[in-house]
């Protein structure tokens, strides 16, 4: 529709709505709003003030004690370190999940015959609770576990660790988990932007000369650009706030060296009672995963206008 | 072609096929491992973990049938679900119709105040809810948790739906005010209906979330009657941790129902999935 077009029906439009005089009643908004307002506006206006408070969640009292949260916090090494591991995974996690994702999507948007059968397989530990997949894997990966035990009968028996146990891998083995998990789910929505692209685009260019690889950087990559914008920012923000899979796998051992910042915060608010500092990290949190977020959604934003 | 062809049957997509049934596999492993050890022995259970299991020990399954408690789990899970994905339905598609086609100033404040919910985590409002929930004496009941699911999941839902009215004409329903309707009744007979895909999005990625989630109901409910499945899981394997075959069994029988849905409704779950998040 032309610009001219789209502005005459929009004058036609309000010409009717003021002619009928009806609009849509404001109090279809409220039954969202209050639920919304009493459930998460009211409750965060009110943990962004208790971040500044020395509050245990048993006096009567709380008292401000304005910027003390924030510079213990800083000044918290274990704090540190889960905000490190938790950037980490929202790093690491996203990259592989996506590139694993195109991946599947590219084979699949093909004429193999298991097509059907294997996008469900890949996409089915996406709508299993994680908690659920969380305790799958945290047999797999014991020291007799499922892995060890099949890299023992594949004769690879240097290759047993103690995948959870060993400081230096949990972390690592936790981000494979998220990335078995929601792989499938980057690959279904590759999956509909490839579908979107029609096979004449790619008949053209073969015709062209172009092969397979140049097809898949010079159209495929480019015309997905927009699918990638919605994943990477979905994950990073799925990475910034994993929480249920690492307390239930390890909970944040061996010592820290699994802890994530929502497993921190959880910590420091629910074992030990320290709500005004817990609520101190989870303010933190929500700060960097809108600064995050905001600065991907326009960085990713620029790249789509620059590909198309 | 595309990368691989989409039109003919050749050498290429049959090296394919191969090489992806291959890495189906390896996937599926976790899945296998998970199905077996559940209908084995503690003995077979720890002495070969990987074989198929030599008979079916189906006693795993009765015993953490019993002993996870999980006959009321999956019944909380499922009034809580459904009950928190209906009215989201309701209050989500209300709100979002009058954001989508009032025309004032307010209406693009109240999106935006509204889409604030999907980045800001969850944690920094926890405990100022959970001393109200505590408050309203609503701990331990199915409550506490439905408002809690409804209220994190209006945003998504309301994303969507608005998305959804912006780009369907207001043609039908101007039609319809013209004749002499109330705006509930427009909303009603001709606007809700027309939402009807995106409602079967709404539904699909809410339950999903109302289903799976743990951290809130794990506080507000652990230990009472009204667990939900993740709770009961959670609680179940803390207690029987290191007898896999039986902590499997529970596993299984916790994920079943949702996974059942998965299998019969793949098609348009995973189509609402890709649909609703490409915004």
């Amino acid at each position: 529709m032309s610009s001219t077009a789209k502005s005459q029906a929009g004058a036609t439009t309000t010409r009717r709505s003021k002619r009928s005089g009806a609009q849509v009643p404001i109090w279809f908004v409220l039954p969202a709003l209050m639920v919304f307002a009493v459930v998460v506006l009211y409750p965060t206006v009110a943990g962004a003030y208790l971040a500044f408070t020395n509050w245990d969640g048993l006096s009567a009292t709380k008292t401000f004690t304005g910027l003390t949260n924030f510079f213990a916090f800083l000044k918290d090494k274990n704090a540190i370190g889960s905000l490190g591991h938790q950037l980490l995974i929202a790093i690491v996690f996203p990259i592989v999940q996506n590139v694993i994702g195109l991946l599947l999507a590219v084979a699949l948007d093909s004429k193999i015959k298991s097509r059907f059968v294997l996008r469900t397989l890949f996409f089915a530990p996406a709508v299993i609770t994680p908690i659920i997949i969380a305790f799958l894997w945290q047999y797999i990966y014991s020291t007799n576990g499922a892995l060890n035990s099949l890299f023992g009968a594949m004769g690879l028996g240097g290759l047993k660790r103690s995948w959870l146990g060993n400081p230096d891998l949990a972390l690592w083995s936790i981000i494979a988990v998220v990335i078995w998990q929601f792989s499938g789910y980057a690959m279904v929505i590759y999956l509909a932007g490839l579908q979107a692209i029609p096979s004449d685009v790619f008949e053209a260019s073969q015709m062209d000369g172009a092969g397979p690889f140049r097809n898949f950087f010079s159209i495929t990559l480019p015309l997905l650009a927009p699918a990638m914008t919605i994943n990477i920012i979905l994950s990073t923000v799925m990475g910034l706030k994993l929480f249920d899979q690492v307390y239930a796998m390890t909970g944040g051992g061996p010592g820290n060296a699994t802890q994530t910042l929502t497993g921190y915060q959880y910590v420091q608010a629910f074992t030990f009672g320290h709500f005004g500092y817990g609520t101190m990290i989870a303010l933190i949190l929500a700060i960097i995963v809108s600064i995050i977020s905001a600065f991907q959604y326009r960085f990713l934003r620029r790249n789509e206008e620059s590909a198309s | 072609m595309s990368v691989f062809s989409r039109r003919g049957y050749g050498k290429r997509t049959l090296v394919l096929e191969i090489a992806m049934i291959v890495v189906g596999l390896i996937f599926a492993f976790p899945l296998y491992i998970l199905i077996v050890l559940s209908l084995k022995t503690p003995e077979e259970a720890a002495k070969s973990p990987l074989a198929l299991p030599s008979s079916f020990y189906v006693q795993n399954y009765v015993d953490a049938w019993n002993q996870a408690n999980l006959a009321p789990a999956i019944l909380n899970s499922i009034v809580i679900t459904v009950v928190s994905v209906i009215t989201l339905v309701l209050f989500g598609s209300l709100a979002a119709y009058a954001i989508a086609r009032r025309t004032s100033h307010w209406s693009g404040k109240l999106f935006a105040l509204f889409l604030v919910g999907l980045v800001v985590p969850f944690q920094l409002a926890l405990i100022p809810l959970y001393q109200l929930v505590r408050d309203l004496g609503l701990l331990g009941s199915y409550w506490g948790v439905i408002m809690y699911i409804v209220g994190t999941e209006l945003p998504l839902t309301i994303f969507l739906y608005v998305g959804f009215l912006r780009a369907v004409p207001k043609d039908y329903e101007e039609a319809a005010m013209i004749d002499g309707a109330t705006p509930v009744r427009v909303f009603r007979s001709v606007a809700f209906p027309l939402m009807r895909p995106v409602t079967g999005t709404v539904i699909i990625l809410s339950a999903i979330g109302s289903w799976n989630t743990f951290l809130v109901p794990n506080l507000f409910l652990s230990g009472s009657g009204s667990q939900t499945i993740p709770v009961a899981v959670f609680s179940f394997v803390g207690e029987y941790v290191s007898q896999w075959n039986l902590v499997f069994a529970g596993l299984i029988i916790g994920m079943a129902p949702i996974l059942i849905v998965y299998l019969i409704l793949q098609r348009r779950m995973i189509q609402g999935f890709a649909s609703g998040l490409k915004g």
